[in-house]
């Protein structure tokens, strides 16, 4: 039987490196590899030590695209280990500047890095020169989202002002209202770029996936919630390592999460919008069902879809928290450090994002633990590889290929998360 | 005649510096206009060969494979600019060069013997010719987009190398060390930043790295006067830009 090897050595248009291998034997496929070569950082091992009020700088530099849900996560975790609740003007301040990271992230993703995929262009820079206006609204909308982060964090790309306990300095009142005009503008931009892609040619996929995310009754969850998944389960955050694991695999520099069960699950923008649809209100289910999307999506391809749609809802939680600003006094807690076990869990671009700490009566981290959606999403994305590929080994090499590499930008893998990620090789035999 | 090439590269960071790029929102159009993007991984999956007229290259350099890579780099380059703090000084994980790292790789990874890495994080600078730093974790947008102007115009680019206090003073923004006993790394950081943390009233962290000729020691007594104990004090220096010389020594020396 003829063997068949597909390999990308590095992709493009994810962030940090990463590859693919597929080797098939005849119509069946043997080996899929999503590999993950980005190099190590050894976050955990060199926070040990640290001071504890250091956690959410440090960590904001695993990832320079999702910084924010590295800090929230941080401070999540140390404010459980020491007993210390913030107000709920902290609450919505740090709502407030999350929404600018979903904003920037999710418009990067989807129009800059995964758009050129259906239209068959290598590049935004490509799209700009047959479609201006639409890379120009993106380019604002992502921007918009960078403001947000600049006017309550200080900057885009780890943020200065936000730290354990609040903030280190209230926001003016006047530069959050001043963003209110943008941010209606903004809805309606990311309700127009789901209608435009929705008439996308999606390659017909689809699985009974597992989605895990946070779940709260009351509003989509960002910073809150209980762990849910669309197959009953329902636990409290600090039971997530009774429930999830990570494995190291040869082909990875990172480590890959799995349901305890070994099973793959699917975390990200699908899964939260399946487990959370009745909170995203009626304007933005408005645009879904426009979008001709259900209730619950399972084709990744169309993640796409969701991604904006979450903009959308974005756009219009940023402008509420805005219109009710009331600057928090002060601008945050302090406590007296003390020994404890802490745990947070935020909802990043790509999906929930889990951090335990310990710390001493002094406030030094005794030991630290951090899991990233995308190497939660690793082991799914393989299981995607295994069905996209058998469903399409009639096309050419090149085809196969294009289709693989889609298939992994459907998770906007950030690999500098993973690896605290990829290269496609199809070997077919 | 045809537009410079640009390539931008990747070694082992958060992607944070090359994203301020793509940050540059109301210019990126503009930019894409007066360079060829030959080399952009994170944006495009379109690859021109080399050589190229501009390399910048964010990250550091802590694997066998990457001090090779780096190399060829070089060599296709004609202007190598490194950006950032991890590739103009190692970096947040240049932490491993003051520890076992095989300890460091037991401690993150159940089977450490998949795990292929050097003993440091080290600049780019410590393996080949580097023909600009920037600086910054991350690197400013406003630095990035006068260093690309000035390269295309073959100038000197206006980055200063004086203080983070030299910003304090010109934003009128009061010392939080004098006034509010706040411990900062400002007199001994370099500008660059635009006066973030002061202006938010907390001390400097020393993101930009050690300025032109920095009287660390000095900084340091003030330091132990406000209460900072010698942990604190080797903390402070040996964080985002722990492996840059004048940070790495006076780190060392409150261990």
């Amino acid at each position: 039987m003829t063997e068949r090897i597909i390999q990308v050595d590095a992709l493009a248009r994810v962030e940090g490196e990463g590859a693919l291998y597929v080797r098939m034997k005849g119509d069946t496929v043997e080996k899929v590899e999503f590999r993950i070569f980005e190099p190590p950082r050894f976050f955990e091992a060199f926070l040990e030590g640290r001071d504890a009020l250091e956690t959410p700088d440090i960590t904001s530099r695993i990832c320079g695209i999702c910084p924010i849900a590295y800090i929230m996560g941080a401070c999540q975790a140390i404010e459980m280990a020491w007993g210390l609740e913030v107000t709920p003007e902290i609450a919505a301040l740090r709502r407030l500047i999350y929404c600018g990271e979903w904003i920037q992230s999710h418009t990067l993703h989807a129009v800059m890095l995964h758009a050129p995929d259906f239209l068959g262009l290598h590049d935004a820079i490509q799209i700009a020169q047959a479609q201006p206006d639409l890379v120009r609204q993106a380019l604002r909308l992502k921007k918009l989202g960078n403001t947000i982060m600049e006017v309550v964090g200080g900057r885009a790309v780890h943020p200065v002002n936000t730290r354990i306990g609040g903030f280190y300095k209230a926001p003016d009142p006047e530069a959050i209202r001043a963003m209110i005009p943008e941010l209606d503008w903004g809805a309606e931009a990311a309700r127009a770029l789901v209608l435009a892609f929705a008439k996308f040619d999606f390659p017909q996929d689809g699985t009974d996936y597992t989605f895990v995310s946070l779940v709260d009754r009351d509003r989509y969850p960002i910073l809150q919630g209980r762990i849910g998944s669309n197959r009953g389960l329902d636990i409290d955050v600090t039971r997530f390592n009774d429930h999830f694991a990570e494995t190291h695999v040869s082909h990875s520099n990172a480590l890959q999460g799995r349901m305890r069960d070994g099973s793959a699950y699917l975390v990200g923008p699908l899964a939260r919008y399946a487990n959370n649809y009745d909170t995203l209100g009626p304007t933005v289910q408005a645009t879904a069902r426009e979008a001709g999307l259900g209730r619950v999506v399972t084709n990744p391809f169309q993640s796409i879809l969701v991604r904006l749609i979450e903009v959308q809802y974005a756009c219009e939680e940023a402008a509420r928290l805005a219109r009710a600003y009331v600057p928090p006094v002060p601008g945050h807690i302090d406590t007296p450090p003390r020994a404890g076990v802490g745990h947070g869990i935020t909802e990043a671009p790509r999906g929930i994002c889990y951090h335990r700490y310990e710390t001493d009566a002094d406030g030094r981290i005794m030991a630290a633990q951090i899991v990233p959606p995308t190497s939660q999403n690793q082991p799914q994305i393989e299981e995607d590889l295994t069905r996209v590929v058998t469903a399409n080994r009639h096309l050419s090499d090149a085809d196969l290929k294009c289709r693989c590499e889609q298939t992994i930008r459907n998770y906007d893998p950030c690999i500098s998360c993973a690896t605290h990620f990829l290269k496609l090789r199809v070997d077919r035999d | 005649m045809a537009n410079p090439k640009l390539a931008v590269w990747k070694f082992s960071s958060c992607d944070g510096c090359q994203l301020t790029l793509l940050d540059c929102e109301d210019e990126l159009l503009e930019i894409a206009g007066k360079l060829d993007i030959a080399q952009f991984l994170e944006a495009s999956s379109a690859v021109t060969e080399g050589p190229y007229d501009i390399s910048l290259v964010e990250g550091s350099i802590t694997t066998p494979h990457d001090v090779k890579r780096i190399k060829e780099v070089r060599a296709q380059s004609r202007v190598l600019i490194s950006i950032g703090a991890c590739a103009t000084a190692g970096g947040i994980q240049a932490l491993r060069n003051f520890a076992d790292v095989a300890a460091f790789a037991n401690r993150v990874y159940a089977r450490p013997e998949y795990i292929d890495t050097l003993a440091t994080s080290t600049p780019i600078s410590a393996h080949v010719a580097v023909d600009f730093e920037l600086r910054g974790c991350p690197v400013s947008k406003h630095q990035l987009l006068e260093l690309i102007t000035a390269t295309l115009a073959a100038r000197k680019p206006h980055v200063p190398t004086t203080s983070q206090c030299t910003e304090c003073k010109a934003a009128g923004t009061v010392c939080v060390m004098v006034a509010q006993g706040i411990p900062c790394l400002g007199p001994v950081t370099q500008a660059g930043c635009g006066n973030l943390c002061p202006s938010h009233g907390r001390g400097c962290y020393g993101c930009f790295g050690p300025k032109l000729n920095p009287n660390a020691p000095a900084l340091s007594l003030q330091l132990a006067d406000l209460g900072l104990t010698p942990p604190q004090l080797r903390d402070l220096y040996h964080s985002y830009n722990a492996a840059a010389p004048a940070f790495d020594t006076e780190g060392r020396t409150h261990d």
